[in-house]
C-alpha cells in the first residue's frame, strides 16, 4: 500500500480532477501532439517562447490517466517563465528518474515533478507519466508528433 | 506407454470428484491460485487474456518432457514413436471436444491468430480475388481484422464490415444487406472479448453458405465458455487457441472441412508438410501435415489435450452455468456504484464484464485495483473498432473463468470502492 499512496498522492488525484493550464493557446509558437498507442492516450502541448529563449507561456489538452493529467499539469507550472535548456534539463532529469536502473538525478533537483517519481515501481506506467514531457520535447524540436511506441 | 491421464479416454482416473460444482475444490486444482499479490489473496479476473492451468494440464506436460519426448512423425525410434502417438491422440481428442467429422480435420497451429492468417492467406489466395467481398463483423479482435485487411490489399478484394448496435449486438438486418453473392467469406467472432456478446453463429453460417459464402469463426472466447459443436454449427473453419482454455499457450487449432484443407495450397514450406522434394518441385502432404510445416509444438497438445479432459470432466454446461452466475452477480454489484457505464448489455452473453467508472481512466483502475491483488485488464482490448464504436479510448474489463467466486468478485467491487477512495 505504501507504494500506491507514493504514487497516487493526494497532489496528482487534485491535479487529475482540476488539471492546471488545461487550454488551447492560440498564439502558441511551439506545439506538438503526443500519443500513446498502448493505450489511446493524446495530449497537445502548446508553448510560447520568446526570442531570449524563454517559455512565457505552456499549457496543454487532450485526455488520458490520472498519472499522465497530473504530469503534464504540474509540468505546465514548471515550465512556465524558464530558459528552454532548463526546460530540457528538467525533461532529462525527470526522463531519468524514472526510466533508469539507478538514477543519478535527486530528488530535490526535479523539484515538483518529483511527486510522479513514484511511477519507477510501475513499468507499465511510466510512459503515462512522460507523454507530456516528451510531447514537450518534441515541440522544441520543432517535431509536431511523438509517439511513445 | 501413454501418459496415465490417457486422453482417448474421457473416463479417466480423474474422475474423482462428486457430481455437484464444488468451486472451492476446483480452485485447489490451480496451484497459482494460492499465489499472494502484493500481500493479498490473487483475485485473477483476467481469464479472456489467459487463462490460469490446473495440475493437470502442468503434470501430462512434464510427465511428457519426462518420458516421451523425442521429434515427432520422424524417428525410427521407440521415444519419437511414443511422442508421435502423444501428440496424434491429442489431435484426436481435440477433434471428439469440438464435434469434428475427422482428426484430419485438425490443425495445430500457434493459436488462434496463428489459424486465421493461415486461411486468409492459404484459402484466400485461392479464392479469393479483387471484386469479391470479405465479410467481418465491428467487433472483431484485431486479429480477425489485419488478416484479412493483408488479404484485401493483396487482391483488391473488398473488406465490407457489419456494424453493431449500442447493446454490442451485431445488427442483423445490416448483416443481411451487406452479405451478397460476391461475398466469399465471412468471418466472425464467437463470443466477443471486448463485449461478451455470443453471435447467432448457426443462423449467420445457413444464411452465409445460402449465398455460397463460407464462414470462419473466431472461437478464442467462445471454446473455454461452452460447449461448441463445429458440425452443429455449420461452420467452414473454426479457430481457437489452447492457453485461454487452461491449456498451455503456444498452440491453438484450427478446424477446416477436410475438402476444403485438402484443397488449400501450404501455408508455409519445409519439413513434414512435403511427400517428395526435387528441386523441380515438391510434392505437398495431405491435411492436417500440409499445414504444419518444420517441427511443431510437440508438447503443446499433449498439455491441450489434458486441459479439454479436465474441462469435459467438469462439464462444460456446468461451467457455463457458474460462470453465467458469476456474471449475473457481477452486473447487479456493479449497477451500485455511481458513475459505473458497463459497455457490452447483448441479451446473450458471455462471462465477460466491460466496463468504464466515469471520471477515471482504466489506466488508474487497474493500478490501484492491482494493489488489492485483484487482476483486471485495462485497455483497448486489441479491439480498437470497439472502443471507437462507444467513444471510449479505452475500458476495464473483468472476465471470470471457472474457479473464479462470488467472494472474488465482492472483493473487485471493494476494489472499486478503492479507486474512488483514492481518486475522489
Ligand atoms: C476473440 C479473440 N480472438 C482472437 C484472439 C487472439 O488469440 P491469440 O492471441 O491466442 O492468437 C483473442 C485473444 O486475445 C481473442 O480474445
Amino acid at each position: 500500500m505504501s507504494d500506491l499512496r507514493a504514487l497516487y498522492q493526494e497532489v496528482i488525484a487534485e491535479h487529475n480532477k482540476n488539471p492546471r493550464n488545461f487550454r488551447w493557446m492560440e498564439d502558441a509558437n511551439r506545439m506538438a501532439v503526443g500519443v500513446n498507442p498502448l493505450c489511446g492516450d493524446k495530449l497537445t502541448v502548446y508553448m510560447k517562447v520568446d526570442e531570449q529563449g524563454i517559455v512565457r507561456d505552456v499549457s496543454f489538452e487532450g485526455s488520458g490517466c490520472a498519472i499522465s493529467v497530473s504530469s503534464a499539469s504540474i509540468m505546465t507550472q514548471m515550465l512556465k517563465g524558464k530558459k528552454v535548456e532548463e526546460a530540457e534539463r528538467l525533461f532529462n532529469a525527470f526522463h531519468e528518474a524514472v526510466t533508469k536502473d539507478d538514477p543519478q538525478s535527486d530528488l530535490e533537483a526535479l523539484g515538483k515533478i518529483a511527486v510522479l517519481a513514484g511511477v519507477r515501481a510501475y513499468p507499465s506506467r511510466v510512459k503515462c507519466a512522460t507523454l507530456s514531457w516528451h510531447t514537450m520535447h518534441a515541440a522544441l524540436e520543432g517535431e509536431e508528433w511523438v509517439s511513445t511506441e | 506407454m501413454n501418459y496415465p491421464g490417457d486422453f482417448m479416454s474421457t473416463a479417466s482416473e480423474y474422475l474423482h470428484r462428486s457430481k455437484a460444482y464444488d468451486v472451492y475444490s476446483i480452485r485447489a486444482d490451480f496451484p497459482i491460485l494460492a499465489e499472494r499479490s502484493n500481500g493479498k489473496p490473487l483475485v485473477y479476473l483476467d481469464n479472456a487474456a489467459t487463462s490460469q492451468k490446473p495440475r493437470a494440464v502442468l503434470e501430462a506436460m512434464d510427465w511428457t518432457y519426462r518420458h516421451a519426448y523425442a521429434n515427432v512423425h520422424r524417428g525410427v525410434h521407440t521415444l519419437s514413436e511414443r511422442a508421435t502417438k502423444a501428440y496424434e491422440d491429442a489431435r484426436t481428442r481435440v477433434q471428439r471436444f469440438i464435434g469434428a467429422a475427422d482428426p484430419r480435420e485438425i490443425v495445430f497451429v500457434r493459436g488462434t491468430t496463428e489459424a486465421i492468417n493461415l486461411v486468409a492467406s492459404s484459402f484466400g489466395r485461392t479464392n479469393i480475388h479483387s471484386g469479391d467481398e470479405i465479410l467481418i463483423t465491428e467487433m472483431e479482435h484485431h486479429s480477425n481484422i489485419v488478416p484479412w485487411q493483408l488479404l484485401r490489399d493483396q487482391t483488391g478484394a473488398k473488406l465490407r464490415v457489419a456494424p453493431i448496435n449500442e447493446t454490442g449486438e451485431l445488427v442483423m438486418e445490416e448483416f443481411e444487406r451487406l452479405l451478397n453473392e460476391r461475398t466469399r467469406i465471412v468471418a466472425l467472432v464467437h463470443v466477443s472479448n471486448a463485449l461478451g456478446t455470443i453471435n447467432p453463429v448457426k443462423r449467420i453460417v445457413e444464411m452465409a453458405h445460402a449465398m455460397g459464402a463460407k464462414v470462419l469463426v473466431d472461437g478464442a472466447q467462445a471454446v473455454p465458455h461452452m460447449r461448441v459443436d463445429v458440425q452443429d454449427l455449420g461452420c467452414d473453419f473454426y479457430a481457437f487457441s489452447s492457453h485461454k482454455l487452461y491449456g498451455p499457450s503456444g498452440v491453438g487449432v484450427l478446424y477446416g472441412r477436410y475438402e476444403l484443407l485438402d484443397a488449400m495450397p501450404p501455408y508455409q514450406g519445409g519439413g513434414e508438410m512435403i511427400r517428395r522434394v526435387t528441386f523441380e518441385r515438391s510434392d505437398y502432404a495431405k491435411p492436417p501435415t500440409r499445414f504444419e510445416a518444420g517441427t511443431p509444438n510437440i508438447v503443446g497438445p499433449v498439455g491441450l489435450a489434458a486441459a479439454i479432459n479436465y474441462v469435459e470432466e467438469l462439464g462444460l454446461d456446468n461451467i457455463a452455468a457458474h460462470e453465467d452466475d458469476l456474471l449475473r452477480y457481477a452486473t447487479e454489484a456493479t449497477a451500485e456504484l455511481p458513475g459505473m457505464r458497463i459497455i457490452g448489455n447483448a441479451a446473450r452473453k458471455a462471462s465477460i464484464l466491460s466496463f468504464e467508472l466515469e471520471g477515471i481512466h482504466p489506466h488508474d483502475i487497474g493500478t490501484i485495483v492491482d494493489h488489492e491483488g485483484v487482476a483486471l485488464r485495462a485497455g483497448h482490448h486489441c479491439a480498437m473498432p470497439v472502443m471507437d464504436h462507444f467513444k471510449v479510448p479505452a475500458t476495464t474489463r473483468a472476465s471470470f473463468g471457472l474457479y473464479n467466486t462470488r467472494e472474488e468478485i465482492d472483493a473487485f467491487i471493494a476494489s472499486l470502492h478503492k479507486v474512488r477512495e483514492v481518486l475522489g
